[in-house]
Protein backbone atom coordinates (compact mmCIF):
# COMPACT_ATOMS: atom_id res chain seq x y z
CA UNK A 1 0.00 0.00 0.00
CA UNK A 2 1.36 3.42 -0.87
CA UNK A 3 2.10 6.23 2.02
CA UNK A 4 -0.87 8.24 1.14
CA UNK A 5 -3.33 5.37 1.25
CA UNK A 6 -2.22 4.19 4.46
CA UNK A 7 -2.62 7.69 5.78
CA UNK A 8 -6.58 7.62 4.25
CA UNK A 9 -7.27 4.19 5.55
CA UNK A 10 -6.12 5.32 9.37
CA UNK A 11 -8.12 9.14 9.11
CA UNK A 12 -10.97 7.25 7.83
CA UNK A 13 -10.61 4.14 10.63
CA UNK A 14 -10.05 7.10 13.10
CA UNK A 15 -12.81 8.88 12.31
CA UNK A 16 -15.05 6.18 12.21
CA UNK A 17 -14.49 5.07 15.96
CA UNK A 18 -13.86 8.06 17.61
CA UNK A 19 -17.30 8.98 18.63
CA UNK A 20 -17.10 5.80 21.18
CA UNK A 21 -14.59 7.61 23.12
CA UNK A 22 -15.80 11.07 22.77
CA UNK A 23 -18.65 13.18 24.93
CA UNK A 24 -22.03 14.05 22.81
CA UNK A 25 -20.35 17.85 22.51
CA UNK A 26 -17.48 16.84 20.60
CA UNK A 27 -19.38 14.96 18.71
CA UNK A 28 -21.50 17.98 17.91
CA UNK A 29 -18.61 19.50 16.58
CA UNK A 30 -17.28 17.17 14.61
CA UNK A 31 -20.57 17.27 13.10
CA UNK A 32 -20.46 21.11 12.70
CA UNK A 33 -16.97 20.23 10.72
CA UNK A 34 -18.64 17.42 8.42
CA UNK A 35 -21.22 19.74 7.46
CA UNK A 36 -18.94 22.70 6.74
CA UNK A 37 -16.78 20.07 5.14
CA UNK A 38 -19.60 18.87 2.65
CA UNK A 39 -20.81 22.86 2.03
CA UNK A 40 -17.38 23.87 1.00
CA UNK A 41 -16.78 20.98 -1.37
CA UNK A 42 -19.61 21.49 -2.75
CA UNK A 43 -18.18 25.51 -3.09
CA UNK A 44 -14.96 24.00 -3.93
CA UNK A 45 -17.05 22.89 -7.65
CA UNK A 46 -17.70 26.52 -8.23
CA UNK A 47 -15.03 28.35 -6.40
CA UNK A 48 -12.47 26.00 -6.74
CA UNK A 49 -12.49 24.36 -9.91
CA UNK A 50 -14.45 26.90 -11.88
CA UNK A 51 -12.55 29.79 -10.15
CA UNK A 52 -15.62 32.11 -9.90
CA UNK A 53 -15.69 33.71 -6.76
CA UNK A 54 -19.07 32.98 -5.21
CA UNK A 55 -19.89 33.96 -1.94
CA UNK A 56 -23.66 33.23 -1.92
CA UNK A 57 -23.85 29.62 -1.40
CA UNK A 58 -25.59 29.88 2.14
CA UNK A 59 -28.31 31.03 -0.23
CA UNK A 60 -28.52 27.33 -1.94
CA UNK A 61 -27.99 25.70 1.48
CA UNK A 62 -30.91 27.56 2.88
CA UNK A 63 -33.23 26.73 -0.15
CA UNK A 64 -32.47 23.24 0.63
CA UNK A 65 -32.90 23.52 4.21
CA UNK A 66 -36.40 25.57 3.74
CA UNK A 67 -37.15 22.92 0.99
CA UNK A 68 -36.80 19.97 3.22
CA UNK A 69 -38.44 22.35 6.36
CA UNK A 70 -41.87 23.23 3.98
CA UNK A 71 -42.28 20.03 2.61
CA UNK A 72 -42.04 18.23 6.10
CA UNK A 73 -43.64 20.17 7.94
CA UNK A 74 -46.52 20.49 5.50
CA UNK A 75 -46.89 17.22 3.58
CA UNK A 76 -45.60 14.99 6.48
CA UNK A 77 -42.94 13.27 3.47
CA UNK A 78 -40.36 11.66 5.09
CA UNK A 79 -36.61 13.74 5.35
CA UNK A 80 -34.44 11.58 4.07
CA UNK A 81 -36.86 11.57 0.75
CA UNK A 82 -36.83 15.02 0.68
CA UNK A 83 -32.69 15.56 0.11
CA UNK A 84 -32.75 15.24 -3.67
CA UNK A 85 -35.92 16.84 -3.86
CA UNK A 86 -34.22 20.18 -1.55
CA UNK A 87 -31.13 19.69 -3.83
CA UNK A 88 -33.05 20.19 -6.67
CA UNK A 89 -35.11 23.04 -5.76
CA UNK A 90 -31.28 24.59 -4.85
CA UNK A 91 -30.08 23.60 -8.61
CA UNK A 92 -32.78 25.16 -10.32
CA UNK A 93 -32.56 28.46 -7.68
CA UNK A 94 -29.04 28.35 -9.25
CA UNK A 95 -30.16 28.10 -12.94
CA UNK A 96 -32.00 31.03 -12.34
CA UNK A 97 -30.11 33.34 -10.16
CA UNK A 98 -26.61 32.49 -12.42
CA UNK A 99 -28.36 32.63 -15.44
CA UNK A 100 -27.68 36.39 -16.06
CA UNK A 101 -24.33 37.01 -14.06
CA UNK A 102 -22.54 33.63 -15.42
CA UNK A 103 -20.47 36.33 -17.98
CA UNK A 104 -19.61 38.53 -14.73
CA UNK A 105 -15.63 37.78 -13.33
CA UNK A 106 -14.02 37.48 -10.48
CA UNK A 107 -14.54 40.81 -8.15
CA UNK A 108 -17.82 41.30 -9.85
CA UNK A 109 -19.84 38.19 -9.32
CA UNK A 110 -18.60 38.16 -5.69
CA UNK A 111 -20.78 41.13 -5.40
CA UNK A 112 -23.61 40.06 -7.05
CA UNK A 113 -23.39 36.79 -5.17
CA UNK A 114 -23.09 38.59 -1.80
CA UNK A 115 -26.47 40.78 -3.14
CA UNK A 116 -27.81 37.07 -3.70
CA UNK A 117 -27.81 35.81 -0.44
CA UNK A 118 -28.82 39.03 1.33
CA UNK A 119 -31.68 39.11 -0.87
CA UNK A 120 -32.47 35.47 0.45
CA UNK A 121 -31.93 36.23 3.95
CA UNK A 122 -34.24 38.58 3.68
CA UNK A 123 -36.89 37.17 1.97
CA UNK A 124 -36.88 34.07 4.54
CA UNK A 125 -37.37 37.10 7.34
CA UNK A 126 -39.79 38.83 5.24
CA UNK A 127 -41.77 35.47 5.46
CA UNK A 128 -42.55 34.72 1.45
CA UNK A 129 -45.91 33.31 0.30
CA UNK A 130 -46.58 32.56 4.03
CA UNK A 131 -44.42 29.61 4.07
CA UNK A 132 -41.02 30.44 5.37
CA UNK A 133 -42.08 31.72 9.00
CA UNK A 134 -40.81 35.12 8.92
CA UNK A 135 -37.78 35.55 11.54
CA UNK A 136 -38.65 32.47 13.46
CA UNK A 137 -38.30 29.66 11.06
CA UNK A 138 -39.51 26.64 10.93
CA UNK A 139 -39.90 23.98 13.80
CA UNK A 140 -41.00 20.78 14.53
CA UNK A 141 -38.98 19.03 11.23
CA UNK A 142 -38.74 15.19 11.77
CA UNK A 143 -35.89 13.00 11.84
CA UNK A 144 -34.65 11.51 9.53
CA UNK A 145 -35.67 7.65 9.24
CA UNK A 146 -33.59 5.07 7.25
CA UNK A 147 -35.23 1.42 7.58
CA UNK A 148 -37.05 1.70 10.81
CA UNK A 149 -34.07 3.43 12.84
CA UNK A 150 -34.60 7.18 13.91
CA UNK A 151 -31.30 9.02 13.76
CA UNK A 152 -31.66 11.14 16.60
CA UNK A 153 -28.28 11.38 19.12
CA UNK A 154 -25.24 13.11 18.03
CA UNK A 155 -24.12 10.11 17.94
CA UNK A 156 -26.26 9.07 15.13
CA UNK A 157 -25.92 12.04 12.58
CA UNK A 158 -21.94 11.81 13.37
CA UNK A 159 -22.20 8.58 10.84
CA UNK A 160 -25.10 10.07 9.01
CA UNK A 161 -22.98 12.83 8.02
CA UNK A 162 -19.63 10.73 7.97
CA UNK A 163 -21.04 8.63 5.46
CA UNK A 164 -22.63 11.85 3.10
CA UNK A 165 -19.06 13.38 2.89
CA UNK A 166 -17.21 9.74 1.97
CA UNK A 167 -20.27 9.67 -0.86
CA UNK A 168 -19.44 13.25 -1.54
CA UNK A 169 -15.54 12.74 -1.52
CA UNK A 170 -15.11 9.60 -3.74
CA UNK A 171 -17.75 11.48 -6.38
CA UNK A 172 -15.92 14.71 -6.21
CA UNK A 173 -12.83 12.57 -6.85
CA UNK A 174 -14.13 10.98 -9.75
CA UNK A 175 -15.23 14.65 -11.03
CA UNK A 176 -12.30 16.43 -10.82
CA UNK A 177 -10.04 13.59 -13.18
CA UNK A 178 -12.61 14.44 -15.97
CA UNK A 179 -13.95 15.99 -19.06
CA UNK A 180 -16.10 17.99 -16.57
CA UNK A 181 -13.08 18.99 -14.19
CA UNK A 182 -10.94 19.26 -16.29
CA UNK A 183 -13.02 21.76 -18.34
CA UNK A 184 -13.80 23.84 -15.17
CA UNK A 185 -9.88 24.06 -14.37
CA UNK A 186 -9.71 24.90 -18.31
CA UNK A 187 -11.94 28.44 -18.02
CA UNK A 188 -9.92 28.70 -14.42
CA UNK A 189 -6.86 28.97 -16.46
CA UNK A 190 -7.80 30.52 -19.58
CA UNK A 191 -11.30 31.32 -20.22
CA UNK A 192 -10.32 32.78 -23.48
CA UNK A 193 -8.56 30.21 -24.67
CA UNK A 194 -10.88 27.56 -23.04
CA UNK A 195 -13.71 28.11 -25.88
CA UNK A 196 -11.16 28.78 -28.21
CA UNK A 197 -10.70 25.05 -27.81
CA UNK A 198 -14.00 24.04 -28.02
CA UNK A 199 -15.31 24.52 -24.30
CA UNK A 200 -18.79 25.92 -23.61
CA UNK A 201 -17.76 28.07 -21.08
CA UNK A 202 -20.99 29.41 -20.26
CA UNK A 203 -22.22 26.27 -20.10
CA UNK A 204 -19.75 25.04 -18.11
CA UNK A 205 -19.67 27.50 -15.80
CA UNK A 206 -23.49 27.42 -14.71
CA UNK A 207 -23.41 23.41 -14.40
CA UNK A 208 -20.71 24.01 -11.67
CA UNK A 209 -23.14 26.45 -10.29
CA UNK A 210 -25.96 23.87 -10.37
CA UNK A 211 -23.99 21.21 -9.09
CA UNK A 212 -22.46 23.11 -6.43
CA UNK A 213 -26.04 23.98 -5.29
CA UNK A 214 -27.97 20.95 -5.52
CA UNK A 215 -25.09 19.66 -3.31
CA UNK A 216 -25.51 22.45 -0.85
CA UNK A 217 -29.10 21.76 -1.03
CA UNK A 218 -28.87 18.07 0.40
CA UNK A 219 -26.65 19.40 3.12
CA UNK A 220 -29.33 21.52 3.90
CA UNK A 221 -32.08 19.03 4.23
CA UNK A 222 -29.57 16.67 6.53
CA UNK A 223 -29.24 20.73 8.92
CA UNK A 224 -32.94 21.01 9.01
CA UNK A 225 -33.34 17.40 10.29
CA UNK A 226 -30.70 17.68 12.89
CA UNK A 227 -31.45 20.99 14.49
CA UNK A 228 -35.50 20.23 13.96
CA UNK A 229 -36.09 23.87 13.85
CA UNK A 230 -34.45 26.79 11.14
CA UNK A 231 -34.27 29.94 11.17
CA UNK A 232 -32.60 32.31 8.50
CA UNK A 233 -30.27 33.52 11.50
CA UNK A 234 -28.32 30.32 10.23
CA UNK A 235 -28.21 31.82 6.39
CA UNK A 236 -25.97 34.93 6.87
CA UNK A 237 -23.59 36.33 4.59
CA UNK A 238 -21.34 35.35 7.42
CA UNK A 239 -22.02 31.72 6.94
CA UNK A 240 -20.86 31.84 2.93
CA UNK A 241 -18.18 33.71 4.02
CA UNK A 242 -16.71 31.05 6.29
CA UNK A 243 -17.11 28.66 3.45
CA UNK A 244 -15.56 31.17 1.07
CA UNK A 245 -12.62 30.78 4.15
CA UNK A 246 -12.39 27.12 3.98
CA UNK A 247 -11.86 26.29 0.06
CA UNK A 248 -9.27 29.34 0.32
CA UNK A 249 -7.51 28.91 2.81
CA UNK A 250 -7.28 24.89 2.91
CA UNK A 251 -6.58 24.98 -1.39
CA UNK A 252 -9.30 25.49 -3.91
CA UNK A 253 -9.69 23.12 -5.89
CA UNK A 254 -7.85 20.15 -3.70
CA UNK A 255 -10.35 17.75 -1.84
CA UNK A 256 -7.84 17.01 0.84
CA UNK A 257 -7.10 20.82 1.42
CA UNK A 258 -10.81 21.97 1.76
CA UNK A 259 -11.39 18.61 3.98
CA UNK A 260 -8.47 20.15 6.46
CA UNK A 261 -9.49 23.78 5.88
CA UNK A 262 -13.15 22.50 7.47
CA UNK A 263 -10.96 20.91 10.25
CA UNK A 264 -9.12 24.08 11.13
CA UNK A 265 -11.64 27.27 10.62
CA UNK A 266 -14.52 25.08 12.30
CA UNK A 267 -12.36 22.88 14.83
CA UNK A 268 -9.79 25.19 15.85
CA UNK A 269 -12.00 27.90 17.55
CA UNK A 270 -13.84 25.11 19.62
CA UNK A 271 -10.86 23.35 20.64
CA UNK A 272 -9.14 26.94 21.77
CA UNK A 273 -12.72 28.20 23.45
CA UNK A 274 -10.91 29.01 26.86
CA UNK A 275 -9.32 31.65 25.31
CA UNK A 276 -12.17 33.05 23.83
CA UNK A 277 -11.47 36.85 24.04
CA UNK A 278 -8.14 36.55 21.77
CA UNK A 279 -8.80 33.24 19.83
CA UNK A 280 -10.37 35.34 16.39
CA UNK A 281 -7.35 37.35 17.20
CA UNK A 282 -5.17 34.46 16.45
CA UNK A 283 -7.40 33.40 13.71
CA UNK A 284 -7.17 36.63 11.84
CA UNK A 285 -3.34 36.43 12.39
CA UNK A 286 -2.89 33.04 10.63
CA UNK A 287 -4.90 33.62 7.96
CA UNK A 288 -2.82 36.73 7.02
CA UNK A 289 0.37 34.79 7.43
CA UNK A 290 -0.92 32.05 5.43
CA UNK A 291 -2.22 34.37 2.16
CA UNK A 292 1.70 35.42 2.52
CA UNK A 293 3.20 32.22 2.92
CA UNK A 294 1.43 29.53 1.63
CA UNK A 295 -1.08 31.94 -1.85
CA UNK A 296 -2.62 28.26 -3.05
CA UNK A 297 -3.33 27.39 0.28
CA UNK A 298 -2.59 24.49 2.94
CA UNK A 299 -2.78 21.65 0.94
CA UNK A 300 -3.23 22.79 -3.06
CA UNK A 301 -4.20 20.11 -5.52
CA UNK A 302 -1.70 17.66 -6.76
CA UNK A 303 -1.11 17.32 -10.33
CA UNK A 304 -3.41 14.57 -12.10
CA UNK A 305 -1.96 11.56 -13.13
CA UNK A 306 -2.58 9.84 -16.11
CA UNK A 307 -2.09 6.25 -17.05
CA UNK A 308 -0.35 6.26 -20.42
CA UNK A 309 -0.02 2.36 -21.66
CA UNK A 310 0.66 3.77 -25.11
CA UNK A 311 3.82 2.44 -27.70
CA UNK A 312 6.29 4.47 -26.75
CA UNK A 313 7.10 6.49 -29.80
CA UNK A 314 4.72 6.97 -32.54
CA UNK A 315 5.36 9.87 -35.16
CA UNK A 316 2.04 9.29 -37.08
CA UNK A 317 -1.36 10.77 -35.85
CA UNK A 318 -4.67 10.29 -36.47
CA UNK A 319 -6.16 11.67 -38.97
CA UNK B 1 -17.33 18.18 -52.37
CA UNK B 2 -18.14 20.88 -54.98
CA UNK B 3 -16.01 23.07 -55.78
CA UNK B 4 -17.36 25.46 -53.41
CA UNK B 5 -14.75 27.08 -50.90
CA UNK B 6 -14.24 25.49 -48.01
CA UNK B 7 -14.34 29.35 -46.34
CA UNK B 8 -15.82 32.21 -47.91
CA UNK B 9 -15.43 35.91 -46.65
CA UNK B 10 -18.08 38.26 -47.97
CA UNK B 11 -18.32 41.83 -47.42
CA UNK B 12 -16.92 41.48 -44.37
CA UNK B 13 -16.58 44.54 -42.36
CA UNK B 14 -15.68 45.34 -38.52
CA UNK B 15 -15.31 49.02 -37.05
CA UNK B 16 -14.07 49.51 -33.47
CA UNK B 17 -15.24 53.21 -32.39
CA UNK B 18 -14.24 55.06 -35.29
CA UNK B 19 -11.53 52.72 -36.49
CA UNK B 20 -12.68 51.07 -39.33
CA UNK B 21 -10.82 47.36 -38.56
CA UNK B 22 -11.66 45.27 -41.58
CA UNK B 23 -13.69 47.10 -44.32
CA UNK B 24 -15.26 44.73 -46.95
CA UNK B 25 -13.06 42.22 -47.38
CA UNK B 26 -14.20 39.76 -49.16
CA UNK B 27 -12.20 36.62 -49.87
CA UNK B 28 -11.98 32.64 -50.50
CA UNK B 29 -10.27 29.64 -49.11
CA UNK B 30 -9.91 26.66 -51.21
CA UNK B 31 -10.12 23.41 -49.35
CA UNK B 32 -6.76 21.55 -49.00
CA UNK B 33 -4.70 24.85 -49.77
CA UNK B 34 -2.57 27.03 -47.67
CA UNK B 35 -3.63 30.31 -47.80
CA UNK B 36 -1.09 33.37 -46.25
CA UNK B 37 -2.63 36.56 -44.34
CA UNK B 38 -0.30 39.41 -44.47
CA UNK B 39 0.19 43.22 -44.30
CA UNK B 40 1.60 45.82 -42.28
CA UNK B 41 1.17 45.95 -38.40
CA UNK B 42 -2.56 47.30 -37.49
CA UNK B 43 -4.00 46.20 -41.12
CA UNK B 44 -6.50 43.70 -39.67
CA UNK B 45 -4.99 40.64 -39.86
CA UNK B 46 -5.66 39.39 -36.34
CA UNK B 47 -9.06 41.27 -36.64
CA UNK B 48 -10.52 39.07 -39.34
CA UNK B 49 -9.23 36.05 -37.39
CA UNK B 50 -11.53 36.60 -34.39
CA UNK B 51 -14.49 37.26 -36.75
CA UNK B 52 -13.52 34.07 -38.24
CA UNK B 53 -13.34 32.39 -35.08
CA UNK B 54 -16.78 33.76 -33.46
CA UNK B 55 -14.35 36.18 -30.97
CA UNK B 56 -15.92 39.23 -32.33
CA UNK B 57 -19.08 39.71 -34.14
CA UNK B 58 -18.94 40.96 -37.93
CA UNK B 59 -20.86 44.30 -38.22
CA UNK B 60 -21.92 43.86 -41.21
CA UNK B 61 -21.04 40.86 -43.83
CA UNK B 62 -21.09 37.03 -44.10
CA UNK B 63 -18.61 34.03 -43.12
CA UNK B 64 -19.73 31.14 -44.71
CA UNK B 65 -18.06 27.80 -43.68
CA UNK B 66 -18.59 24.74 -45.86
CA UNK B 67 -21.54 26.50 -47.36
CA UNK B 68 -22.63 27.63 -43.74
CA UNK B 69 -23.03 30.81 -42.36
CA UNK B 70 -21.08 31.03 -39.13
CA UNK B 71 -20.87 34.70 -38.37
CA UNK B 72 -22.88 34.98 -35.40
CA UNK B 73 -22.21 31.77 -34.41
CA UNK B 74 -20.44 31.37 -30.82
CA UNK B 75 -17.08 30.10 -30.71
CA UNK B 76 -17.19 26.65 -29.04
CA UNK B 77 -19.44 25.88 -31.94
CA UNK B 78 -17.31 26.90 -34.52
CA UNK B 79 -14.48 24.31 -33.24
CA UNK B 80 -17.17 21.86 -33.28
CA UNK B 81 -17.93 22.63 -36.96
CA UNK B 82 -14.35 22.02 -37.27
CA UNK B 83 -12.54 25.34 -37.19
CA UNK B 84 -9.42 25.65 -34.58
CA UNK B 85 -7.10 28.58 -34.31
CA UNK B 86 -3.91 29.62 -32.70
CA UNK B 87 -3.07 33.00 -30.63
CA UNK B 88 -0.95 35.26 -31.57
CA UNK B 89 -0.12 36.32 -27.52
CA UNK B 90 0.55 32.54 -26.51
CA UNK B 91 -2.85 31.69 -24.32
CA UNK B 92 -2.26 28.03 -23.13
CA UNK B 93 -3.24 26.48 -19.46
CA UNK B 94 -0.39 28.04 -18.13
CA UNK B 95 -0.02 25.61 -15.26
CA UNK B 96 -1.22 22.74 -16.36
CA UNK B 97 0.86 19.83 -17.43
CA UNK B 98 1.40 19.85 -22.14
CA UNK B 99 -0.96 16.65 -22.01
CA UNK B 100 -3.92 18.10 -20.19
CA UNK B 101 -3.51 20.88 -22.64
CA UNK B 102 -4.10 18.73 -25.87
CA UNK B 103 -6.80 17.03 -23.71
CA UNK B 104 -8.73 20.88 -24.31
CA UNK B 105 -8.52 20.31 -27.70
CA UNK B 106 -10.15 16.78 -27.47
CA UNK B 107 -13.54 17.95 -25.76
CA UNK B 108 -15.61 19.09 -28.22
CA UNK B 109 -14.91 15.22 -29.70
CA UNK B 110 -16.11 13.82 -26.39
CA UNK B 111 -19.65 13.27 -24.45
CA UNK B 112 -19.58 12.17 -21.22
CA UNK B 113 -20.80 14.66 -18.84
CA UNK B 114 -21.47 15.02 -14.64
CA UNK B 115 -23.65 12.04 -14.38
CA UNK B 116 -21.38 9.84 -16.47
CA UNK B 117 -18.22 10.90 -14.43
CA UNK B 118 -19.02 10.85 -11.27
CA UNK B 119 -20.46 7.02 -11.82
CA UNK B 120 -17.42 6.36 -14.23
CA UNK B 121 -19.42 4.19 -16.71
CA UNK B 122 -17.68 1.94 -18.98
CA UNK B 123 -17.99 3.98 -22.26
CA UNK B 124 -16.84 7.29 -20.07
CA UNK B 125 -13.83 5.29 -19.24
CA UNK B 126 -13.28 4.31 -22.94
CA UNK B 127 -13.66 7.82 -24.33
CA UNK B 128 -11.24 8.69 -21.56
CA UNK B 129 -8.72 6.27 -22.93
CA UNK B 130 -9.75 7.21 -26.35
CA UNK B 131 -8.50 11.05 -25.56
CA UNK B 132 -5.26 10.41 -24.30
CA UNK B 133 -4.22 8.33 -26.90
CA UNK B 134 -5.29 11.35 -29.62
CA UNK B 135 -3.38 13.66 -27.36
CA UNK B 136 -0.65 11.44 -27.28
CA UNK B 137 -0.83 11.26 -31.20
CA UNK B 138 -1.10 15.10 -31.90
CA UNK B 139 1.67 15.52 -29.28
CA UNK B 140 4.03 13.13 -30.70
CA UNK B 141 3.03 14.87 -34.31
CA UNK B 142 4.32 17.72 -33.20
CA UNK B 143 7.53 16.47 -31.47
CA UNK B 144 6.74 17.08 -28.37
CA UNK B 145 5.86 13.38 -26.86
CA UNK B 146 8.96 14.30 -23.87
CA UNK B 147 7.67 16.59 -22.77
CA UNK B 148 3.95 15.74 -22.12
CA UNK B 149 4.36 15.87 -18.97
CA UNK B 150 5.94 19.28 -18.59
CA UNK B 151 3.63 22.23 -16.40
CA UNK B 152 3.17 24.23 -20.02
CA UNK B 153 4.51 27.82 -18.80
CA UNK B 154 7.69 25.78 -18.36
CA UNK B 155 8.13 24.91 -21.94
CA UNK B 156 9.96 26.85 -24.18
CA UNK B 157 8.91 30.02 -26.32
CA UNK B 158 8.77 27.70 -29.59
CA UNK B 159 7.46 24.63 -28.06
CA UNK B 160 4.89 26.56 -26.52
CA UNK B 161 3.59 27.90 -30.33
CA UNK B 162 4.15 23.97 -31.10
CA UNK B 163 1.59 22.94 -28.26
CA UNK B 164 -0.93 25.16 -28.98
CA UNK B 165 -0.81 23.81 -32.37
CA UNK B 166 -1.29 20.36 -31.00
CA UNK B 167 -4.51 21.74 -28.78
CA UNK B 168 -5.91 23.31 -31.99
CA UNK B 169 -5.34 19.57 -33.80
CA UNK B 170 -6.81 17.84 -31.18
CA UNK B 171 -10.24 19.34 -32.10
CA UNK B 172 -10.13 16.90 -35.20
CA UNK B 173 -10.23 20.57 -37.44
CA UNK B 174 -10.94 20.55 -41.33
CA UNK B 175 -9.67 24.57 -40.84
CA UNK B 176 -6.86 25.63 -39.57
CA UNK B 177 -6.23 29.25 -38.47
CA UNK B 178 -2.00 30.12 -37.20
CA UNK B 179 -1.85 33.62 -35.99
CA UNK B 180 1.86 34.54 -36.26
CA UNK B 181 3.02 30.76 -35.67
CA UNK B 182 6.70 31.46 -36.07
CA UNK B 183 6.78 34.75 -34.08
CA UNK B 184 9.66 34.30 -31.93
CA UNK B 185 11.17 31.27 -33.02
CA UNK B 186 14.62 30.62 -34.23
CA UNK B 187 15.98 29.94 -37.62
CA UNK B 188 16.05 26.16 -37.02
CA UNK B 189 12.48 26.03 -35.35
CA UNK B 190 11.27 28.36 -37.91
CA UNK B 191 12.35 25.10 -40.80
CA UNK B 192 10.61 22.66 -38.23
CA UNK B 193 7.93 24.51 -38.43
CA UNK B 194 7.30 24.80 -42.04
CA UNK B 195 7.54 20.52 -42.19
CA UNK B 196 4.66 21.02 -39.83
CA UNK B 197 2.60 23.16 -41.63
CA UNK B 198 3.27 21.09 -44.81
CA UNK B 199 2.66 17.69 -42.66
CA UNK B 200 -0.71 19.70 -41.38
CA UNK B 201 -2.00 20.36 -44.89
CA UNK B 202 -1.04 16.67 -46.09
CA UNK B 203 -3.30 15.56 -43.62
CA UNK B 204 -6.17 17.25 -45.27
CA UNK B 205 -6.33 20.22 -43.13
CA UNK B 206 -6.65 23.50 -44.73
CA UNK B 207 -4.52 25.80 -43.48
CA UNK B 208 -4.82 30.34 -42.87
CA UNK B 209 -1.98 32.05 -41.57
CA UNK B 210 -0.91 35.31 -39.98
CA UNK B 211 2.88 35.62 -40.34
CA UNK B 212 5.51 38.32 -40.92
CA UNK B 213 8.54 35.54 -42.08
CA UNK B 214 8.34 36.47 -45.92
CA UNK B 215 11.02 33.74 -46.30
CA UNK B 216 8.22 31.49 -44.82
CA UNK B 217 5.10 32.72 -46.57
CA UNK B 218 6.66 32.57 -50.04
CA UNK B 219 7.83 29.07 -49.51
CA UNK B 220 5.00 27.52 -48.39
CA UNK B 221 1.81 29.61 -49.15
CA UNK B 222 -0.54 28.51 -52.49
CA UNK B 223 -2.26 31.87 -52.21
CA UNK B 224 -1.51 35.41 -50.33
CA UNK B 225 -4.10 37.77 -49.17
CA UNK B 226 -3.00 41.03 -48.37
CA UNK B 227 -4.48 43.85 -45.92
CA UNK B 228 -3.71 47.19 -45.51
CA UNK B 229 -5.48 49.65 -43.15
CA UNK B 230 -8.64 47.30 -43.64
CA UNK B 231 -9.00 47.01 -47.04
CA UNK B 232 -8.08 44.15 -49.11
CA UNK B 233 -5.22 45.01 -51.65
CA UNK B 234 -4.31 42.39 -53.23
CA UNK B 235 -4.56 38.59 -53.47
CA UNK B 236 -2.86 36.05 -55.79
CA UNK B 237 -0.43 33.56 -55.79
CA UNK B 238 3.21 34.67 -54.12
CA UNK B 239 4.72 35.25 -57.01
CA UNK B 240 2.08 38.05 -58.26
CA UNK B 241 2.02 39.46 -54.78
CA UNK B 242 6.06 39.42 -54.95
CA UNK B 243 5.73 42.19 -57.80
CA UNK B 244 2.29 43.76 -57.18
CA UNK B 245 3.23 47.47 -56.91
CA UNK B 246 0.12 48.07 -54.09
CA UNK B 247 1.36 45.79 -52.04
CA UNK B 248 5.09 47.35 -52.75
CA UNK B 249 3.90 50.62 -51.70
CA UNK B 250 2.21 48.94 -48.49
CA UNK B 251 4.96 47.28 -47.21
CA UNK B 252 7.88 50.19 -48.18
CA UNK B 253 5.56 53.29 -47.66
CA UNK B 254 6.77 55.33 -49.98
CA UNK B 255 9.12 53.82 -53.09
CA UNK B 256 11.79 55.76 -52.27
CA UNK B 257 11.68 55.09 -48.55
CA UNK B 258 14.54 53.32 -46.70
CA UNK B 259 12.21 50.26 -45.75
CA UNK B 260 13.80 47.47 -43.72
CA UNK B 261 11.23 44.69 -43.24
CA UNK B 262 12.06 41.94 -44.46
CA UNK B 263 9.95 41.93 -47.49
Amino acid sequence: MKPATLLNVCIVAVLLIAPIWLNAYWVEVLNSIGIYAILALSLNVILGYAGLFHMGHAAFFAIGAYTTAILNTQMGIPVLWLMPVSGLFAGLFALLVARPIIHLRGDYLLIVTIGIVEIVRIALVNNVFGLTGGANGIFGISRPVLFGYVIRTSHDFYYLIFAFAAVTVLLFRRLENSRFGRALQYIREDDVAAEGSGINTAHYKLVAFILGAFWAGMVGTIFASKMTIISPQSFTFWESVIMFTIVILGGSGSIRGVLLGAFLIIGLPEIFREFADTRMLVFGAAMVLMMIFRPRGLLPPSPRTYTLNLPPQSRQAGP
Amino acid sequence: MSNQPLLRLADLTKSFGGVMAVNRVSFDVDSGSIVGLIGPNGAGKTTVFNLITGNYRPDKGEILFDGQSIATMRTHRIVSLGIARTFQTIRLFPNMSALENVLAGCHCRMRSGVIGSMLRLPWQKREERQALETAVAELSFVGLRQQLDQVARNLSYGNQRLLEIARALATRPRFLILDEPAGGMNDYETQVLVDLILQIRDRGITVLLIEHDMNLVMKICDNLVVLEYGILIAQGTPEEIRTDQRVIDAYLGAPDADGDEDF
